[in-house]
């Protein structure tokens, strides 16, 4: 019942010729959720885009739901928020028709269904933006921008959720819409995992935390200086792990 | 209607009706990728295919295709692979296709850049029979895919790397807008010519987003224009005496500021229309706990719009 969701083993990568991972180790079981830490230029935003496979590794092991990357093709069960960079493409685009395009992956030809059409609703509503659904996504606030892109990640319906810097310009609303649609889909047994700048509002929610420090990993188990945060009344979530390297993982497991 | 009863008029309608369409269909994935200029490096490319035509003495049409197909899909893997020199290696392509469309041109029997100008700039009324059928045919498979696979060409426009993440064959849609966007370089030659074709492509694009707020509408209001501008400037072009293809391009340019300058006053009704009597703006506070700030910032879109289309 704990099978690894994503499992990182040796990873190394460059860009250009600069190695930016050194042999990452990192596992990422059912229904956790694991937060990636580390400065700029740790290797923490590589790491993740080495998992989709937009970067492609060096040496070492990935494998997602224990099929090898290269081989996974099974791509519904995966949803992926990329770092938010420039607001849009060249061409205006309402905010359905960004959600629509991340429930490709469950259609067939591209041709969506009353069933696909709902599924854009609920995504919609889940963060809050049903009412901007006709909407040019232009016209949106940076926070609302990346509800839209988490959203977009719903659509699918997913498994797990790969996140990449979801809070970074965030407004305050939004991040606790964006926290308690996260825990939603935690509580229905999502696995995350989550690049963060630093743990914020997903706090609570987070059961481990892998530091990198120049493409190393510097710490592996429960999320720094917030073991308090896991005492508190609140924290209820029960997460079945693996037995190896099951010491440091217990230790941010108080539910 | 006097222009329908020469059959070379009919001929230029259909290749201008056919132009108008599929030029902005394909264009407005090239902008949304932000590479609105590859049309034109297309264009220069095809010229070596045409200049082939005429020393082979083969269909410049078909020729033109063959070579446009190559060189855009040498484009997109120099864009694959090439890293920081990908910007030289594709002005070499460029200016190469273009010095090989003068030097084959020129070595053809009876060849001179002559015969090279009606493909630069378009020569509508020598549109022959059988370059409609290819016109025709390069035409259908153009709406094929940009209509069939609309939502696919959408998301790896739009996101690469989450294409990449929903399981789309993303090199493949690469490679297939690039090769689509190529065929249609061939397609537009005849009417407005090579060193306008990207014009057709980008232009409509551009003049649509002014008025539109999403992607679909964008895409019909822009074949609309390209359908609008390509039939009038034939039209135009019979009755004035004026070249087509310089006639269609001036006329997309109009639709653009005629577009531009209505778009101001549009996008400030809308605020004005949002505006009263809304309560939302006054409680604020409760309304950010309550829905997430959507209401709150419902007029961000309105003032913002003006600023962010003109940009273009």
């Amino acid at each position: 019942m704990s099978e690894p969701v994503i499992s990182l083993r040796g990873v190394r990568a460059e860009l250009g010729s600069r190695p930016v991972l050194r042999g990452i180790d990192l596992t990422v079981h059912h229904g956790e959720v694991v937060a990636l830490l580390g400065a700029n230029g740790s290797g923490k935003s590589t790491a993740v885009r080495t998992v989709i496979g937009q970067v492609p590794v060096t040496a070492g092991e990935i494998e997602l739901f224990g099929t090898p990357r290269r081989r996974f093709r099974d791509w519904r069960r995966v949803g992926y928020v990329p770092q938010r960079t420039t607001a849009a493409g060249g061409v205006p685009a309402t905010v359905t028709e960004v959600v629509s395009s991340g429930r490709l992956s469950r259609t067939r030809f591209g041709m969506l269904r009353k069933a696909d059409h709902d599924a854009v609703r609920a995504a919609l509503e889940l963060v809050g933006m049903a009412e901007r659904a006709k909407d040019s996504v232009n016209a949106l606030s940076g926070g609302q921008h990346q509800r839209v892109l988490i959203a977009r990640a719903l659509a699918a319906e997913p498994e797990l959720l790969i996140m990449d810097e979801p809070m970074a310009g965030v407004d305050l609303a939004s991040q606790q819409v964006l926290a308690d649609t996260l825990e939603k889909q935690v509580s229905e047994g999502a696995s995350v995992l989550l690049v963060l700048h630093e743990l914020g509002p997903l706090e609570p929610l987070i059961d481990r935390a892998v530091v990198l420090r120049d493409g190393c990993v510097l710490h592996d188990g429960p999320p720094p200086k917030a073991v308090g945060q896991h005492a508190l009344p609140g924290h209820d979530h029960v997460h079945p792990h693996a037995d190896h390297d099951a010491a440091p993982i217990r230790t941010g497991l108080l539910g | 209607m006097d222009i329908l009863d020469y059959a070379f008029m009919q001929r230029a309608l259909i290749a201008a009706l056919l132009v108008g369409i599929t030029a902005p269909a394909v264009g407005i994935y090239l902008v949304q990728r932000r590479q609105a200029l590859m049309g034109d490096g297309i264009g220069h490319v095809a010229m070596t295919g045409v200049g082939l035509g005429f020393l082979l003495s083969a269909s410049p049409v078909w020729m033109a295709t063959a070579v446009a197909v190559l060189g855009s899909v040498l484009m997109e893997l120099i864009r694959w692979y090439g890293k920081t020199r990908g910007d030289i290696a594709l002005a070499m392509l460029f200016y190469g296709g273009m010095a090989g469309g003068v030097m084959f041109i020129n070595l053809a029997p009876g060849g001179s850049n002559a015969n090279l100008t009606s493909y630069l700039f378009g020569s509508l009324s020598t549109v022959s029979e059988s370059d409609v059928t290819a016109i025709c045919l390069l035409a259908a498979f153009v709406v094929l895919v940009t209509l069939g696979l609309r939502r696919q060409l959408f998301a790896v426009s739009l996101d690469e790397e989450f294409a990449r993440v929903t399981g789309l064959p993303v090199r493949a849609l690469n490679l297939l807008t690039a090769v689509t966007a190529a065929v249609t370089v061939t397609v537009a030659m005849r009417v407005v010519g090579l060193l306008l074709v990207s014009a057709l492509m980008v232009v409509p694009v551009a003049a649509a987003q002014q008025i539109a707020k999403g992607f679909a509408t964008t895409f019909v209001i822009a074949v609309a224009i390209g359908v609008s501008v390509t039939l009038g400037g034939t039209v135009t072009s019979y009755y004035q005496d004026v070249p087509p293809g310089a006639t269609i391009v001036l006329l997309t340019i109009a639709a653009f500021l005629l577009l531009t300058a209505l778009a101001a006053p549009l996008a400030r009704r809308r605020v004005r229309r949002q505006t009263p009597g809304d309560p939302a703006e006054c409680v604020v506070p409760d309304s950010v706990a309550a829905t997430g700030g959507a209401e709150a910032e419902e007029s961000i879109p309105a003032t913002r719009r003006p600023a962010g289309g003109s940009g273009v």
